[in-house]
């Protein structure tokens, strides 16, 4: 097999993004994606990170990839390789608009002096390591292929030699108003450390500093490109070096080496991001992916995004499970405020997002369903442009949902039609429910009727629990169980955390 | 290295709104402090800033508070060397004003920070100079550590000696040959490791050239109106002289900072002075309270008052004796307009002026130290139009609660009433016992009877009940007693004053009354 790309083994992927931003936000998927490539770059990885697949072999191909990649050493390699190739782009890219000649030329040998090194420790580095997916494996043929060859290895002697000779060179600049002189260094003393050792005195721990952070150039005004060409003249041979080595490599770059190091942060990005989890015991597993049928099994699932912001808190992780049989269609989520259905329903948006993506999901075993889109319909702040109302605009953008959706469309619905009547609520959502079950969609939906917990077969009642022993201590379990209501005062202290048990926790 | 350290032995105290508690604005609003404030600064805007600032960032630790009492007795001793020293300061930030000195690190060059920091030393040095003679002369009359500190560091570390060989450094940095830089190629050839470097000829320049080999060397003289080079010429010696730059700046930066911070702290014990002189006036006592370590939780004092009433009245008001020993929790229950709040806001007020280390309103005065101090008031408004008032009352205390820490005190002003009595008494219940159960104090004004009569009911040790004292004839003397509570608040006697069943009865009992106009609730 030839290698074409890391992303997928057939033609070159299309980036959509159609993925709808209302549910990537309602899911805070937006927020996982943006704490995901944060560290990398997100302009170029967003769009692998949103764009979800609908083939199974093409999920696979990417699950084996990041399999071979929970190798440590292979991934350390390769996050080292792709730095280099960073590096390597942003430094032709700033070449291109250099106007100095030994400017720009100085860049471009440190490309070429950045693309060596990295290649040559990618090959070493990949020689030798147990590679099982298809991707990788045809990747290491060919670049060491390509690094074995004559013509690599000469760019690569070169362009030592020539950056031994520049990096000789000492020189002296004079600088009075309007004018300067430059000369080669002959051993004048360091002046700054006289004159820090007379105000020595004056120095504490918590000064503010006035040292200025002059911002390093990146570009070359023409007095340093003057001086510069005085330092030519003075040490002249060095520069007669780098002028014949541009001359002969001016394009050392290989196209297919170039893509790889860009496609391959996708992977590098999601398995550093969940390195951190894992540490701290939680699982990850890779999900089986089923077009067809429609149940559904998880278990120890979690909100990854939640847990980001758990971890950074240094707060520990609930899990939860998810289970679908038979006719079972429809996960309906209630319990006591802050006591995790959100959490819950948008952990099942989650889940199967990630896994459409091929990548492994946050639980610890997953069955799940092959979606063609998930479609969500969260609380809204009211929002004044528009003049409907809050609960006119709710059944507007049912109404928009539902149209988009077919039998193979995931449903997250948290707690809608909040701004109306208790009995218009009901009814309504009782009249979505009936058309939900047609379409036979997959649907969690998070509401405080408890009534609709137990409409018929297709319902699922799930709740947020609260521990038996002190009902004012939440768990944040979702359990399959009937629903249940609370008093108003009672639970409106235990929604702000302000039970007797409540306060001896937070206060120790 | 020079300190003033008058507020602490060991660092500088701070004019920073980040470093005041995140529920001041509670604070100042339930407790009246920006009465307070006012006559400690005396119209002056600065002084009522340090004010607020010391007054909001309670110490913790005794030994502080000890160290600011002393240099107290000093300032109360020595007024007007105080007001000589606090000149002093004010002078270096006219001439920072009238000469344009300052040292601006945002958007300038290492080249004008070191010329403006130049001209900074040298508007300073006189200044620092009456500094020691103001030591040399008052200095043995002052006993604080503090102040002791302060004078004998003026005559140690800055002698002439030393400000001469500064002078020195400072003209040779005017670079009258052109300055030496030296460097190397970095990546893409550019000119990197710029170091200012000392000529190899200096002082040895009429030796003829003939006897050294001659390098080769450019010369570039830059056309008159090419602005563009000159800015990039003066770039490269930035590069060059920036360390050097940093630390003239430093210095310059650091005798600013000193006499800023002579000013801010001094301005503290102003404000005192300006306090003082207002209760002396009003013929009110004033005392340098005992801290006690928080583990006594103990309030004990006398002739305690609301120095915010007094202040606001302008004459002599109620005082209150107060005896609290191995006491988490005091409940203050009692009729309608009997001073409870006034009371709950002069244990308020001195416990935060004791801990910034001023005087008390009271005759005398031992208080325990708390980490921090809370208070939970009755809220007239409700802005919020989405939650009710009992929402809104526990969102507050939530919010507090995530701030606390055990040995904190909390002052509880009728809260949680805004639901009925037998939930909002159950959810009472639970906060302060939790509250309690983990070290915080807690002061609770309330009528909620069902709550009050529980806890006197368990009878526990650390239980304290306070009644706002209502005589027979339904008059209020604005006194706090010991008094298990009652199962009226005596809202009837409101009723019938503001509906007048008894007209003659309610004007002879207000004219009696020392505080017709006190505290309402």
């Amino acid at each position: 097999m030839t290698f074409r790309s890391i992303l997928s083994h057939q033609n070159k992927m299309q980036w959509t993004e159609d993925f709808p931003s209302d549910s990537l936000s309602d899911l805070n998927l937006d927020l996982l994606i943006d704490a995901i490539t944060e560290t990398e770059a997100p302009d170029l990885l967003k769009p692998f990170f949103r764009t979800p697949l609908q083939e199974i072999d093409l999920i696979h191909y990417r699950q084996d990839v990041m399999r071979d990649l929970e190798n440590p050493a292979l991934l350390q390699g390769i996050k080292t390789f792709a730095k280099g190739m960073t590096r390597v782009e942003r430094y032709l890219s700033m070449v291109k608009k250099m106007t100095y000649d030994a400017h720009r030329k100085g860049w471009f040998l440190e490309a070429a002096l950045i693309y060596c090194d990295t290649l040559s420790d990618q090959v070493r580095a990949l020689s030798g390591l147990p590679l099982k997916s298809r991707g990788l494996r045809s990747f290491r043929e060919y670049v060491t292929a390509y690094v074995n060859s004559p013509a690599f290895h000469t760019l690569s002697e070169e362009a030592r030699k020539v950056k031994q000779a520049l990096s000789e060179i000492v020189y002296c600049v004079t600088i009075q108003s309007g004018k300067f002189r430059v000369k080669r260094y002959e051993g004048e003393p360091d002046y700054s450390m006289e004159v820090e050792r007379i105000f020595d005195k004056f120095k504490q721990g918590n000064d503010p500093s006035h040292l200025v952070k002059l911002p390093d150039p990146s570009g070359m005004t023409h007095i340093e490109a003057k001086i510069l060409e005085f330092v030519t003249k003075l040490y002249p041979k060095p520069f007669a070096l780098l002028n014949e080595f541009h001359a002969r490599h001016a394009r050392f770059m290989d196209e297919i080496i170039q893509t790889f190091g860009q496609e391959i942060r996708f992977y590098i990005a999601y398995l550093d991001f969940i390195a951190d989890f894992k540490k701290e015991g939680l699982p990850f597993c890779y999900p089986t992916l089923t077009p067809d049928a429609k149940g559904i099994h998880v278990k120890d699932g979690y909100d990854l995004f939640l847990a980001h912001v758990l971890l950074q808190k240094g707060e520990s992780v609930v899990t939860n499970d998810i289970s679908l049989k038979g006719p079972e269609r429809i996960l309906v989520v209630t319990g006591p405020n802050q006591g995790g259905k959100t959490t819950y329903a948008r952990m099942f948006g989650q889940l199967h997002f990630l896994a459409s993506l091929g990548c492994p999901v946050p639980a610890r075993e997953a069955r799940l369903f092959l979606f063609d889109q998930i479609l969500t319909h969260f609380e809204r702040e009211e929002d004044i442009r528009n003049l409907r109302g809050k609960f006119e605009d709710d059944l507007i953008r049912m109404r928009q949902i539902l149209d988009q959706a077919s039998s193979r469309s995931l449903f997250v619905i948290n707690e809608i039609f909040a701004s109306t009547s208790l009995q218009d609520a009901f009814l309504l959502s009782r009249e979505i429910l009936t058309r939900l079950m047609a379409l036979d969609v997959l649907c969690v939906w998070v509401t405080f009727i408890d009534e609709l917990s137990s409409l018929n077969e297709k319902t699922v009642s799930m709740v947020a629990s609260v521990d038996p022993k002190e009902p004012t201590r939440r768990t944040f379990k979702v359990v399959r169980k009937p629903a249940d209501g609370l008093a108003y005062a009672l639970s409106l202290a235990r929604k702000y955390g302000l039970t007797y048990q409540d306060i001896k926790e937070r206060l120790s | 290295m020079m300190k003033v350290c008058l507020m602490y032995p060991d660092h500088d105290f701070m004019l920073d709104e980040a470093c005041l508690p995140p529920n001041k604005d509670d604070l100042e609003q339930d407790l009246e402090l920006g009465i307070l404030f006012d006559a400690m600064a005396k119209d002056d805007s600065f002084l009522r800033q340090v004010a607020r600032q010391a007054v909001l960032s309670s110490l913790k630790d005794p030994a502080i508070i000890h160290f600011r009492q002393e240099i107290l007795k000093d300032c109360l001793n020595h007024p007007e060397t105080i007001q000589n020293i606090y000149r002093i300061p004010l002078e270096f930030l006219d001439r920072k004003r009238s000469q344009w000195l300052w040292i601006s690190t945002r958007h300038a060059n290492p080249s004008s920070i070191l010329s403006s920091a130049l001209h900074m030393l040298e508007a300073s040095l006189d200044l620092i100079r009456s500094l020691r003679q103001i030591a040399d002369r008052e200095g043995n009359k002052f006993e604080s550590e503090g102040f002791r500190r302060l004078f004998t560091m003026f005559q140690t570390e800055l002698n002439d000696d030393y400000l001469s060989r500064v002078q020195e450094t400072l003209q040779r940095l005017k670079f009258p040959n052109g300055a030496l830089v030296s460097a190397k190629l970095g990546p893409g050839n550019e000119g990197t490791g710029y170091l200012l470097c000392k000529p190899n000829h200096t002082g040895w320049r009429w030796v003829p050239h003939m006897f050294t080999k001659k390098s080769p060397e450019y010369t570039l003289t830059l056309h008159p109106r090419d602005d563009h080079g000159a800015r990039a010429l003066a770039e490269l010696k930035d590069r060059g002289i920036a360390r050097a730059a940093e630390a003239v700046a430093r210095a310059a930066g650091h005798i600013e900072n000193f006499f800023q911070t002579l000013r801010v702290e001094l301005a503290f014990y102003l404000c005192c002075l300006n306090l003082h002189e207002r209760l002396l006036a009003l013929g009110e006592p004033i005392s340098l309270p005992k801290p006690l370590s928080m583990d006594q939780r103990e309030i004990v004092g006398s002739r305690l008052y609301d120095i915010t009433l007094a202040l606001t009245l302008g004459r002599k008001v109620v005082d209150n004796s107060i005896h609290i020993k191995q006491k988490d929790l005091c409940i203050i229950t009692g009729p309608n307009q009997g001073g409870k709040t006034t009371f709950l806001r002069s244990v308020g007020v001195a416990q935060l002026m004791a801990q910034s280390g001023m005087f008390v309103p009271a005759q005398s005065y031992s208080a325990s130290l708390c980490t921090a101090l809370f208070t939970h008031f009755k809220r007239e408004e409700d802005k919020t139009m989405e939650s009710g008032k009992f929402a809104e009352e526990l969102r507050r205390i939530s919010r507090i609660i995530d701030l606390m820490e055990p040995g904190a005190l909390v002052l509880l002003n009728e809260s949680f009433a805004a639901t009925n009595e037998r939930e909002g008494s159950e959810v009472a219940r639970q906060i302060v016992r939790a509250l309690i159960e983990k070290g915080i104090r807690v002061f609770f004004v309330t009528h909620l009877y069902e709550f009050a009569h529980g806890f006197y009911r368990d009878g526990m040790k650390n239980v304290l009940f306070l009644r706002a004292e209502r005589l027979n004839d339904q008059r209020r003397t604005y006194k706090l007693v010991e008094g298990k509570p009652l199962a009226t608040s005596f809202g009837v006697d409101l009723y019938q004053k503001i509906f007048h069943k008894d007209l003659h009865r309610e004007v002879s009992s207000a004219s009696t009354a020392p505080l017709s106009s006190g505290g309402k609730g």
